[in-house]
């Protein structure tokens, strides 16, 4: 089992619960997401519903919920009574919990948390540490399935489309394609049988939004995807998720036979003619498979290489079929939006943004989690006030958006509203949501390399200049990184970026140049000093001195023939 | 049957609906080079030689496979595309350790053609020269993974016309290698039925037919398979 | 849809392969469930060998050259034994510039072993993954199954040598 973590199937935990019989007074919330898992927090939630029931305390509900957000400090058990935190618990001593939930008076109110939690706007994720994610009955709780219930009882597929449409909603996995227009060529393609897909392949470095929102609300992805389907006319759908994720996979599949059971997925879903049913399909370590087309092929059973659109998958998809292929976020934003309104929606945001977006903060930031902000605040806020600035208050020196396609936004440019079209102008862009945060430790060079290598590595083969082109840059960087670069072929990097970007069949190859292109925008003295100088200023990249500086390959060859 | 007019570098052509840009321009004596295309089998749209640009949008589209619309203005040369277009074929010459002196395929090589056509003297960008195999296992055939540029057309005339399937394409990226039922020697193969239409297709000296020396090519000698033509027009591709 | 193949039996008479079948089966034995299939067989043998790429392309319909490319492009298909340990070391852009690279040389010159090789005694397994999601506990390796994050060079390959 190359490339991936060694447990493939993770250990079936029962839900270990303690649900006091009458009133509760006091909760205990242990985050049960991969990253907290990772450090023992089942060991938690066992262990204190047993000291619990040791100690007598018959009024408390210890319960495991989906993730509580600021990874970095966990295993997290949260006291939703008064809001206290408990970082880094550990299941052997858990004293001063039981002592916590003891001193809870009945009817508690929350204490301030913070600006980490306080300046965030939970949309997507406003189940996320609040149910337990293997609970159907914990769902309808928070208004689950009453999105879904309320479309088919009153509404007809166009109004759900004209409530989208009228929300603002884009495509949250990278490009933010109007979610609506997407929906409605689904609906309008020729066709008797059509799909509904769930790209939850997210394979960007450093992003981790949609395995969160698996891993604490898998229900809301099933909703979400069933009011797609009523929308546009499906009656099947796929989830497609990365096996590295084995939690996220469980955690699905419960989902998914528990919908199953209770009439949310299969035939006439809530007593309606309305019949949709979800498998899951395991990806298996390709990054292009998040490319719709790719992805595509990959369902089928085919190696995951993309075709050239149109024809766009919304016409001609899977097996051939009009096909709706949206993100995890996507569709977790779509419940809320029926049940709240296409109002309430569109009043958060800036310009065409419209909404929130999950933002996955990790390198060297303080808060390292999972943070959901409306659109338009500044990169400032989210890295600073909720973020928690600079580990060891070092100077920022880039942001990193937008994964492998995307690019490095530098200290200038902190004061700027986070939105598809100002991260575009920046020479950066969405993605689904990695934010990788970089101090002066980090050479920008070396980063641009880095990501080079990603995409050499990831590129499918299929077409010639993102399989040839990919690695030609990244031999350029390695020599620049090198200290064996002259200026001629700085030059001929930029000239090669650009033929890889126009040239290549998909997004991969046309979004590999990228982190080039924004590095030499912002830190192209960086670039200079490897070249001219012949040092790394972040004393990042090894400078191997060439006894004669002339490079030897400096001669052009000539064409055999 | 809808006929589409459109216009190609200029000039006022027309085409019937579900045709490729390709298929059109080639109807008109427009030529748009391609080496991964051939008549007779399913595009891919892979090797990206054939790109063009459409009414202005910045997105380029392979010819190949970019279906003929009503109206469409396309330009298939101009100084952006041939410089593109000679990057992308000295690419191909880079990946792999093509030595043109001692080819099979020498003066009726396909790739060397194109690097005529576009007017290419010398190469600038960095050599890749990976080490990469011969595979002379066959009786008849030979496989010089050095000329090979995985335009796959060895792969769809096997499973397309021949029914056999041999070959398929091995790992991804630059590892990417076209190889015989499960990466066994061609001459191991249980599937291949020695038909030779894959050394036909192949557009430079990757497949070739043994006991012809450098640049005693087959194809003058026989005709081009000349049915994919008519496979083409009955299967509408 | 007339079947043109008669459904091969499984390599041997290992229960395992009745896991395999179960899951090709429910698929309606189609060419589509291939990726499926291989998951199935690897999760239960550990490894793809020719047998189980035989197998899985013979009962599908899936021509051999196909199942091998299928299995060559996904990372997460090996085609070979592992290990009796595996290390994988994240090589995402959070581990990446919080120190996966020194992890790595550090294995390297401490176990003299690279990314995807095997010590010659057939212990260790080193791999690695483009990102866990495992970025908060920057940089992460896993260790058979168990994920340890924030972890030196050196206190990793005392580890991995006392196994």
């Amino acid at each position: 089992m190359s490339e991936q973590p060694a447990a493939a199937r993770p250990v079936r935990h029962r839900a270990a619960v303690a649900t006091p019989a009458g009133e509760t007074r006091a909760s205990a919330y242990v985050c049960e997401a991969a990253s907290c898992m990772s450090a023992q927090a089942h060991d938690i939630t066992v262990n204190l519903a047993a000291q619990c029931a040791a100690a007598g305390l018959t009024d408390v509900m210890v319960k495991r919920v989906g993730c509580l957000g600021l990874c970095a400090a966990g295993p997290l058990v949260e006291i939703p009574q008064t809001g206290e935190l408990f970082a880094q618990v550990k299941p052997g001593d858990l004293g001063g919990l039981i002592t916590a939930l003891k001193s809870v008076k009945p009817g508690a109110t929350p204490k301030p948390q913070g600006p980490f939690f306080e300046k965030q706007l939970r949309v997507a994720t406003e189940n996320m540490g609040r149910v337990d994610p293997e609970s159907l009955e914990d769902y309808i709780g928070r208004g689950g399935y009453e999105a879904l219930q309320r479309v088919l009882a009153d509404m007809t597929s166009t109004e759900v489309r004209e409530v989208v449409s009228q929300s603002g909603l884009r495509g949250r996995g990278g490009a933010g394609y109007p979610t609506a227009l997407k929906w409605t060529t689904v609906a309008k393609a020729e066709g008797k049988q059509k799909y509904v897909i769930c790209n939850a392949d997210e394979g960007d470095p450093g992003a981790f939004m949609d395995r969160s929102v698996l891993e604490s609300d898998p229900f809301r992805i099933l909703e979400g995807m069933a009011i797609a389907a009523f929308a546009v006319h499906a009656t099947e759908g796929y989830i497609y998720c990365r096996a590295e994720y084995p939690l996220a996979v469980a955690r699905l599949r419960t989902a998914i036979r528990l919908a199953q059971r209770a009439g949310f997925l299969g035939a006439n879903i809530a007593d309606t003619s309305f019949t949709f049913d979800v498998q899951v399909r395991l990806g298996a370590g390709a990054f292009v498979c998040g490319e719709e087309t790719a992805l595509i092929a990959s369902v089928e059973g085919k190696r995951g290489t993309p075709r050239p659109r149109p024809p766009y998958p919304a016409v001609e998809g899977l097996y051939g079929c009009p096909t709706l292929i949206n993100n995890v976020e996507t569709f977790a934003n779509v419940p809320a939006i029926l049940r709240k309104g296409a109002d309430w929606y569109a009043s958060i945001g800036l310009g065409k943004s419209r909404g929130t977006k999950v933002f996955a903060l990790a390198g060297r930031i303080v808060n390292t989690g999972l943070v959901e902000v409306p659109m338009g605040m500044t990169l400032r806020e989210i890295i600073y006030d909720i973020g928690g600035g600079i580990i060891d208050g070092r100077p920022f020196k880039a942001v990193q958006t937008g994964g492998p396609s995307g690019g490095c936004i530098p200290a200038d440019y902190l004061d700027s509203p986070v939105s598809y079209e100002t991260l575009i102008d920046l020479g950066s862009f969405m993605g689904s949501g990695g934010m990788i945060v970089m101090d002066d430790t980090s050479c920008m060079v070396d980063v641009a390399r880095y990501f080079q290598d990603f995409c050499r590595d990831e590129s499918c083969g299929k077409c010639v200049p993102c399989r040839v082109g990919t690695t030609q840059l990244w031999m350029l960087l390695d020599k620049i990184c090198r200290g064996q670069a002259s200026l001629a072929d700085l030059d001929q990097l930029e000239r090669l970026a650009k033929v890889v970007q126009k040239m290549s069949l998909c997004g991969l190859g046309q979004g590999a140049p990228n982190p080039i292109f924004s590095t030499l925008r912002y830190f192209r003295d960086e670039y200079l000093a490897h070249i001219v100088d012949k040092r790394c200023p972040a004393g990042v990249c090894e400078i191997v001195r060439l006894p004669d500086a002339r490079p030897l390959d400096a001669q052009p060859t000539e064409v055999p023939a | 049957m809808t006929v589409y007019t459109l216009k190609i570098d200029g000039r006022d052509v027309a085409g019937s609906e579900g045709q490729s840009i390709m298929d059109v321009a080639e109807e008109n004596g427009i030529d748009i080079p391609g080496l991964c295309h051939l008549p007779g089998i399913h595009d891919r749209g892979a090797c990206r030689l054939c790109v063009v640009k459409i009414g202005g949008s910045p997105r380029l589209a392979a010819a190949c496979v970019t279906r003929i619309a009503e109206g469409m203005d396309v330009v298939a040369h101009d100084e952006e595309l041939e410089e593109y277009r000679r990057a992308a074929t000295e690419m191909m010459f880079l990946e792999r350790n093509h030595v043109c002196a001692v080819c099979v395929a020498n003066n009726h090589c396909e790739l060397q053609e194109l690097s005529a056509d576009l007017g290419m003297t010398h190469f600038e960008l960095p050599r890749i020269s990976p080490t990469v195999d011969v595979d002379l296992s066959h009786k008849l055939f030979g496989l010089d993974h050095n000329r090979c540029i995985l335009c796959l057309r060895c792969v769809r005339v096997c499973d397309e016309i021949e029914g056999a399937h041999v070959w398929d394409v091995m790992h991804r990226g630059l590892e990417t290698r076209i190889q015989a039922d499960m990466g066994v020697d061609w001459g191991d193969s249980a599937t291949c039925t020695s038909c030779g239409k894959c050394v036909q297709v192949c557009p430079t000296g990757a497949l070739f037919e043994k006991g012809r020396p450098v640049a005693a090519g087959t194809r003058d000698e026989r005709p081009f398979l000349p049915w994919l033509r008519v496979h083409q027009e009955e299967r509408g591709l | 849809m007339p079947v043109l193949h008669a459904k091969p039996a499984p390599p041997s008479d290992d229960k395992r392969w009745k896991i395999v079948e179960t899951r090709m089966r429910r698929m309606g034995d189609r060419p589509y469930a291939l990726i499926e299939a291989l998951h199935a067989a690897q999760e239960a043998f550990g490894y793809l060998d020719e047998s189980a790429l035989n197998y899985v392309g013979d009962t599908l319909g899936v021509p051999h050259s196909r199942v091998y490319g299928v299995a060559t492009f996904y990372s997460y298909f090996t085609l070979k034994p592992q290990g009796e340990h595996t290390c994988v070391v994240c090589t995402g852009t959070a581990c990446y510039i919080n120190g996966a690279k020194e992890i790595l040389a550090g294995i390297e010159r401490g176990l003299g072993v690279k990314p995807k090789q095997t010590t010659p005694d057939g212990k260790l397994s080193i791999l690695t993954a483009r990102c866990l999601g495992a970025c908060s506990l920057a940089p992460a390796v896993i260790v058979d199954g168990a994920v340890m994050g924030k972890i030196g060079a050196a206190e990793l390959v005392a580890q991995l040598e006392a196994m």
